[in-house]
């Protein structure tokens, strides 16, 4: 503090000068919490914006995903029917749906998830 | 072999030569490997095809520069497939390519997408016969009562050809996506791995595969780890490590029993129980394991970190190299954009002094292990002139930017850098960034 506070600060010059360091420290304070755990903040930010996020029983959704890639089809023929239009217009495709179709019930067309773009080379690829 | 003095590592790299490809998606490349020589240097792309380059010879005029590598055999290793019991598409992006040590004129290698994995032999032809006696120089054939005289056909040399022949396929042994192959040092087995198990095969029997690692819990609600990548110890061809999606590695001794599902050593890092979030397991989640050349040593990328192991300690890693530690405090965009799950490859060096690894924005990192340093390199069209220098780059965490800093926020984080190759000798190294192919070598003043 400078040594030039004159001696008969009165009251509430003292007030608004605590206020003011109070302030000053505040942000260092923040700071502090956020530099000890950088990845509990990220983690805050993600419960905020999915709540319901690892909250499932079972094996983690990441595993089960993992263990399922490749995109699905109804059959064989909606396979090849996509391979051959891939080259030209895209099919009109269903809703983008999140959820997975397991054996629980025949799949149909709109449970199943929204086709990628194709990327499979055409055979004329050298 | 050109060996250079592994004294001190080239921080100072300059561009060799970089094959680059216009077609987009289907060319995006999947895996980079050298070959025992380094002559060879092999890569596999998304659309399943395998493009092999090869060393030229060295150009006298410039004693110190070396050889380019150039395109010395295309061919499509995988077709796109259908499972038909699951309705479920069989990419056919090439997951790994491993070489088999050279025997004979032709060169042997192993490529596998998620399913099937392939032997493939590649020849050179650079004569051929004339003069038959049944057909014609345009291979019409001849009418054999014409034929008045009896003739040997002769040897002549005709421009190079050379030929890739599929000579084994081990197929319908892997219910889960395969992650790894790795040829095993007594030159006959050869080992897949996918999330779930692994298998050993004799590279001359393609109906049978051995199971020696099965971690598929009775009850699939149970799944808590997969298997992401395994391989063979270089000279103890009874050992091969695996690592999981915990960020845990096993080593397994082949002699022990027939089934490896007890390690024989379990390398984890004690983590601080208070420093634990939801992201925590996904990052320590291992996206490659190598082991070094000479055996010692082996190294685990984890999304953040590379970590080097010495095999006789198990309890804790003995370094540990940040890649890109200022991406933790982004680590809720990156899951939400699914960067988070990407799996980066690592290598060593010829002799096991430096090891490198990729990361975003088409950067790379190379960390000496000698000396203690890194460096953060760029693969980049801007600079790709051959012998153009690289700059170093440095990424900003936060606060003030210097001068040619980067911050975190304009990152690319769509340019991975995920296959990376060193020279088994030399100071050359292969990055594959995207659908381009760069190959640097150190700089020499």
């Amino acid at each position: 503090m400078s040594a030039e506070v004159p001696e008969a600060a009165s009251a509430e010059e003292q007030k608004v000068m605590n206020n003011k360091l109070a302030w000053s420290l505040q942000p260092l304070i923040e700071m502090e919490d956020k530099v000890t755990s950088p990845e509990k903040a990220e983690e805050a930010k993600l419960k905020a914006r999915y709540p319901h996020l690892g909250q499932k029983p079972g094996g983690s959704d990441f595993l089960r995903k993992r263990l399922q890639k490749g995109q699905k089809y109804f059959d064989s023929g909606d396979y090849n029917m996509a391979k051959a239009k891939m080259k030209n217009k895209q099919l009109p495709t269903a809703a983008p749906d999140k959820t997975e179709v397991t054996g629980d019930h025949i799949p149909t067309p709109q449970d199943l998830p929204q086709r990628k773009p194709s990327l499979v080379a055409s055979k004329l690829a050298g | 072999m050109e060996v250079e003095s592994d004294s001190h590592i080239h921080m100072c790299w300059q561009v060799l030569c970089t094959r680059t490809k216009k077609w987009p998606l289907a060319d995006i490349i999947s895996t980079v490997e050298f070959n025992y020589s380094g002559d060879l240097l092999a890569t596999g792309d998304k659309g399943g095809r395998v493009v092999i380059f090869q060393r030229e010879q060295e150009n006298k005029s410039r004693p110190h520069s070396r050889g380019e590598y150039n395109v010395y055999s295309t061919f499509q290793s995988h077709e796109p497939e259908f499972d038909y019991l699951k309705s479920l598409e069989i990419e056919e992006k090439i997951n790994k390519i491993r070489w088999l040590p050279q025997q004979n004129a032709a060169h042997f290698l192993l490529s596998t997408n998620d399913k099937t994995i392939k032997l493939w032999k590649i020849s050179e032809r650079d004569k051929r016969a004339e003069g038959y006696n049944l057909k014609d120089e345009d291979g019409r054939l001849r009418d054999p009562f014409r034929i008045t005289a009896l003739r040997v056909p002769i040897l002549k040399p005709m421009d190079l050809m050379v030929e890739a022949s599929p000579r084994r396929i081990f197929a319908n042994a892997h219910t889960y996506h395969i992650n790894s192959i790795s040829v095993n040092s007594d030159h006959e087995t050869y080992l897949s791995a996918d999330d779930l198990r692994i298998n050993l095969w004799h590279l001359e029997v393609t109906d049978r595969s051995f199971n020696i690692v099965d971690i598929k819990p009775a009850n699939m609600e149970e799944l808590t780890e997969v298997i992401t990548a395994a391989e063979f110890h270089p000279h103890q061809c009874n050992v091969f490590v695996y690592s999981s999606s915990k960020g845990t590695i096993r080593l397994c001794d082949m002699r022990s029993s027939a089934l490896c599902d007890r390690h024989s050593k379990f390398f984890e890092e004690p983590e601080d129980p208070s420093s634990r979030s939801f992201f925590s397991e996904i990052i320590s989640s291992i996206s490659d394991v190598k082991f070094s050349h000479s055996g010692r040593y082996m190294m685990s990328r984890d999304y953040l970190s590379v970590k080097v192991w010495d095999l006789n300690m198990e309890s804790r890693p003995l370094e540990t190299h940040q890649v890109h530690e200022y991406l933790r405090s982004k680590l809720c965009s990156l899951y939400e954009n699914d960067c988070i799950f990407d799996k980066f490859e690592c290598c060593w060096n010829g002799s096991d002094s430096a090891i490198m690894t990729g990361s975003y924005n088409n950067f790379f990192r190379m960390f000496d292990r000698d000396t203690r340093r890194d460096v953060t390199l760029e693969a980049s069209r801007e600079s790709s002139r051959p012998r153009a220098s690289l700059k170093p780059r440095k990424v900003c965490a936060g606060g003030k930017r210097k001068k040619d800093e980067i911050s975190v926020d304009s990152l690319d984080f769509n340019k991975k850098i995920l296959h990376t190759a060193w020279h088994p000798a030399d100071s050359v190294i292969a990055v594959a960034a995207t659908n381009n192919l760069y190959i640097f070598q150190d700089k020499i003043n």
